[in-house]
């Protein structure tokens, strides 16, 4: 297996675009990684699109070779992946996989989604189309309810408190207002959400006990990434490559109820060990994560899952600010998907773009970690059970 | 302009009495404190620079509550619609939502129009229910007809107070069909969407009475359009 790195990286703004289709914001994205890259006029071997849902939101299908079409990119191989939320990391991981084979050298893997298209409650109801059909689809859950359920366990188990919940949230806000990329550019307060008499309207109860404002928003978006062999990566590009040094993935079972323990993230930490053990590194050398905290409750458990913290102890560091942008391990300074937003087929691939940003250290001073090497992402689909994790390295 | 008196008393429709709005203040998600209060007559060319800009925004139909809104403030400014007020809500003097209607009679209130200017805050949704307020707890009204002409104001009036729809009954809009607020419904609602705190300090509500800002065209048509969608 050859070592594989990422030369180009591209992300539109996230949010509402209501001028823009799946394929114009797909195409979007995907001119700017290969820009990046340099490799513009060039072409790649394959492309691979992580996209859940444009069969049920935009009836359309293939929007893989349809992408190759529109970006002129023929005779490139095309694939879609759909793996729920996770679509993107599992696309990456698929592209990584092919050009690791030594079959392809250079691929195109672009990641997403167009949500707004269609009200609210209908994307909820898209996004619930990954519960199972069977038991829990006909019964109404959404994933936001299985996130209150998931939050209230983790509270009578681990003592997590809102207080906690909402230091993520407040955390996240101010990043996003800082990522010309993100979606919600919006300053949140404690005295607003939570101690003022009218932040019970400001902040409402949407799963109990999760609020509002412990919720991302349903977003469109786009972003991409260009795959090379880490030994071509510099007579390519001229970027600094990103060295993808370890992936993990892990299925849990479909129905939360089957799980011995709900509030075990068992796919989170397979997965996360099957990263480092493949990078050949430890949490405690990641200098900065992107979790996938659609809700805040998940940036807590999965950056217990996943070993930053031991069990019972995500929600205190984030209260004691140790996931800031200068804590110990800065987590989602991208604003996350609660402030980025999470057009679902984006998220795995956004997040790796955000790290590479980070690990070139190409960000503004008020968001770049200072002298990042190691990073790592969390890409989480369904309530846990597939899920994706990359370590990526800086390449000197 | 000059105007024969005479004869504009026969074209200036006969007003209800109607008691004032008190201001109140609400602290919205980012802190910032929002005070909502009664425009007076005088503030209109104002507020009317504040909906302009509004009405080449096709998103989310702001060009037709635009249209609208400042015909409807224009009528009232110029004395052509009976029993009209009009509510602001200012955030450090400047306007960030409008909402208008009317009392038809005592007992049925008209709902005309929500403006929010700056959005992300539930500025409309705050304002919409100061709206209510005033028409079922100081104007002491029974019912309050309602329409929507965007899905947003569907979502957040129909559905979120979960409005009688009233089948045959013509809404002044016209349009759609109209829905009533009642003041079961509005009772029952209350604790879960009315925001707001009386007294207003004073020193705030001195503010927002003698300075109404607006902000300039680019600046309005930026908070509601966003700054980042459409850019590539």
């Amino acid at each position: 297996m050859r070592d594989v790195a990422i030369i180009g990286v591209g992300i539109i703004p996230f949010g509402r675009r209501d001028e823009d289709s799946l394929l114009d914001m797909l195409a979007y994205a995907s001119l700017k990684a290969l820009d990046d890259a340099g490799i513009g006029d060039q072409g790649v071997d394959a492309v691979y699109v992580a996209n859940m849902g444009a069969g049920i939101l935009q009836h359309q299908t293939s929007v893989a070779s349809a992408l190759v079409d529109r970006l002129s990119l023929m005779p490139a191989a095309a694939d879609a992946v759909e793996n729920g939320p996770a679509s993107g990391a599992s696309a990456i991981k698929n592209g990584l996989l092919a050009v690791a084979s030594g079959y392809y050298d250079t691929v195109l893997v672009a990641g997403g989604e167009k949500m707004r298209e269609v009200v609210g409650w209908k994307a909820t109801d898209f996004v619930a189309t990954m519960t199972h059909p069977e038991v829990e689809y006909p019964y109404g859950i959404t994933l936001p309810g299985m996130a209150g359920m998931f939050t209230r366990l983790y509270m009578e188990k681990y003592g997590l408190t809102q207080e906690q919940l909402m230091a993520v949230a407040i955390k996240n806000q101010k990043m996003g207002t800082l990522n010309p990329y993100a979606h919600v550019d919006m300053i949140i307060t404690r005295e607003g959400i939570q101690e003022s008499p009218d932040a019970v309207v400001n902040n409402p109860v949407a799963a109990d006990p999760l609020h509002f404002y412990d919720m991302c928003p349903v977003s469109d978006g786009a972003a991409a990434v260009i795959l090379c062999p880490a030994e071509k990566a510099k007579e390519i590009s001229q970027n600094t490559p990103v060295i993808i040094a370890g992936f993990g993935q892990a299925t849990d079972t479909h129905t939360l109820q089957e799980r011995e323990d709900p509030t075990n993230l068992k796919a989170v930490t397979l997965a996360a060990k099957q990263a480092f053990k493949m990078a050949n590194l430890t949490p405690n050398d990641v200098d900065v994560a992107e979790l996938h905290d659609a809700f805040t409750v998940l940036e807590i458990a999965e950056s217990e899952h996943v070993g930053f913290f031991k069990k019972g102890e995500g929600g205190k560091a984030a209260e004691k600010g140790e996931t800031t942008l200068t804590g110990k391990i800065p987590i989602n300074v991208s604003g996350g998907l609660k402030a980025r937003g999470h057009p679902v087929g984006a998220t795995g691939v956004a997040q790796v773009v955000e790290i590479v940003f980070q690990l070139r250290h190409a960000l503004d001073k008020n968001r770049q970690v200072k002298n990042a090497k190691v990073g790592f992402t969390l890409n989480f689909g369904g309530f846990g059970n597939n899920v994706v994790a990359f370590v990526l390295r800086r390449s000197e | 302009m000059a105007l024969d008196m005479e004869l504009e008393s026969v074209l200036r429709a006969p007003a209800l009495e109607m008691p004032p709005y008190p201001a109140k203040v609400i602290t919205l998600a980012n802190s910032k404190k929002m005070v909502v209060r009664q425009a007076k007559r005088t503030e209109v060319p104002t507020l009317l620079g504040a909906v302009r800009p509004t009405l080449a925004i096709d998103k989310d139909f702001y060009d037709i509550v635009g249209a609208r809104l400042y015909a409807e403030l224009l009528g009232w400014n110029r004395h052509r619609v009976r029993n009209e007020y009009c509510l602001v809500g200012q955030i450090d003097g400047y306007v960030v939502g409008i909402v208008n209607g009317r009392m038809v009679d005592k007992a049925i209130g008209m709902s005309y129009h929500t403006m929010a200017i700056d959005r992300g805050l539930k500025i409309g949704t705050h304002l919409f229910a100061a709206k209510m307020e005033y028409h079922i707890e100081h104007l002491g009204q029974e019912e309050v007809w309602i329409t929507a002409e965007s899905p947003i104001g569907f979502r957040r009036w129909m559905i979120e107070y979960d409005l009688i729809q009233q089948e045959g009954v013509q809404h002044e809009l016209g349009g759609a069909t109209s829905y009533k607020l009642t003041r079961d419904l509005y009772f029952a609602s209350k604790s879960r969407l009315f925001a707001g705190q009386r007294p207003v300090p004073q020193d705030l509500l001195d503010y927002a009475l003698q300075n109404l800002f607006i902000a300039d065209g680019k600046a309005i048509k930026e908070k509601i359009c966003g700054t980042l969608g459409g850019q590539q």
